[in-house]
């Protein structure tokens, strides 16, 4: 890979494992100032809607998940899915970091096990070859 | 607990339901080449006509929803980790809607996720 080209593969794939996480985190930061969802009956349902998107958070979340959609259909344009794929499975390691420093939430051993193996099998799921129906497709 | 796995069965399988209906759609739409302004706006017309393409966009709406609601009073680090069952929903859904094969590796790797998202589940402090 020529090093432009490696430059820009790096600096789109920190951006898609820093901003899909964070999104995620300003989501569940933002709904924990919403707090109770209330579904019971249209009026309420309404009611939610309008305090879910009236919270800067959310917006925030949402903006950080378009920059992670974005990079990530942009970089697809010139690398293999085959290497995007695995290289982002750190995505669930880095929520928790996020969850943990920004959230203060509380991380115990097991869990931080549970992460690791989601990790090492996302990565075992996305190395194996991603067309497998064999030969007959008109694709 | 058991309102947040109903929730998080809402978000693994209305989202995965929802990316095979996409896909399903955008299959009948055909593959975009001419990325100019006239030729997207024809793709869009062409898309938005497409039934499955909005039973796609409903799931997928009621995927995130899902979402912003266990968001709401479980734990991030917990929420995010278990939703990548949506490797075993794809992959049984690719299997049992699209007739796909999925390999023993994939499996094995499916297999871990599961591992991972028990003890995720089970580690709570």
């Amino acid at each position: 890979m020529k090093s432009h080209l490696r430059f820009k593969t790096y600096s789109a794939l920190l951006v898609i494992i820093i901003f899909g996480p964070l999104g995620n985190v300003m989501l569940g930061k933002g709904m924990k100032r919403v707090g109770l969802v209330a579904v019971q009956g249209p009026a309420a349902i309404v009611h939610t809607l309008i305090t879910i998107f009236s919270t800067p958070e959310i917006w925030f979340g949402i903006a950080c998940l378009i920059i992670f959609f974005l990079t990530w259909m942009l970089l697809l344009s010139w690398a293999d899915y085959t290497f995007v794929q695995p290289s982002t499975s750190i995505s669930y390691g880095i929520v928790a970091l996020l969850s943990h420093f920004l959230l203060r939430e509380v991380i115990t051993p097991v869990r931080w096990l549970g992460i690791l193996i989601i990790c090492l099998g996302v990565l075992v799921v996305s190395w194996t070859p991603t067309r497998t129906t064999g030969g007959s497709s008109a694709a | 607990m058991l309102r947040e796995i109903i929730l998080l069965a809402f978000v693994v399988g209305a989202g995965t339901m929802g990316e095979l209906c996409i896909s399903r759609g955008m299959k009948t739409v055909g593959e975009v080449r001419n990325f100019s302004p006239r030729n997207l706006l024809y793709v869009i017309l062409r898309v938005i006509r497409v039934k499955w393409i909005w039973l796609g966009f409903s799931l997928e709406a009621t995927a995130f929803f899902s979402l912003l609601w266990v968001l709401s009073f479980a734990n991030v680090s917990m929420v995010v980790p278990v939703t990548s069952m949506s490797y075993a929903a794809g992959a049984l859904g690719g299997k049992i809607f699209l007739r796909e094969r999925v390999t023993r590796e994939r499996w094995t790797g499916i297999l871990l996720v599961s591992v991972g998202v028990i003890l995720v589940l089970v580690g709570r402090s």
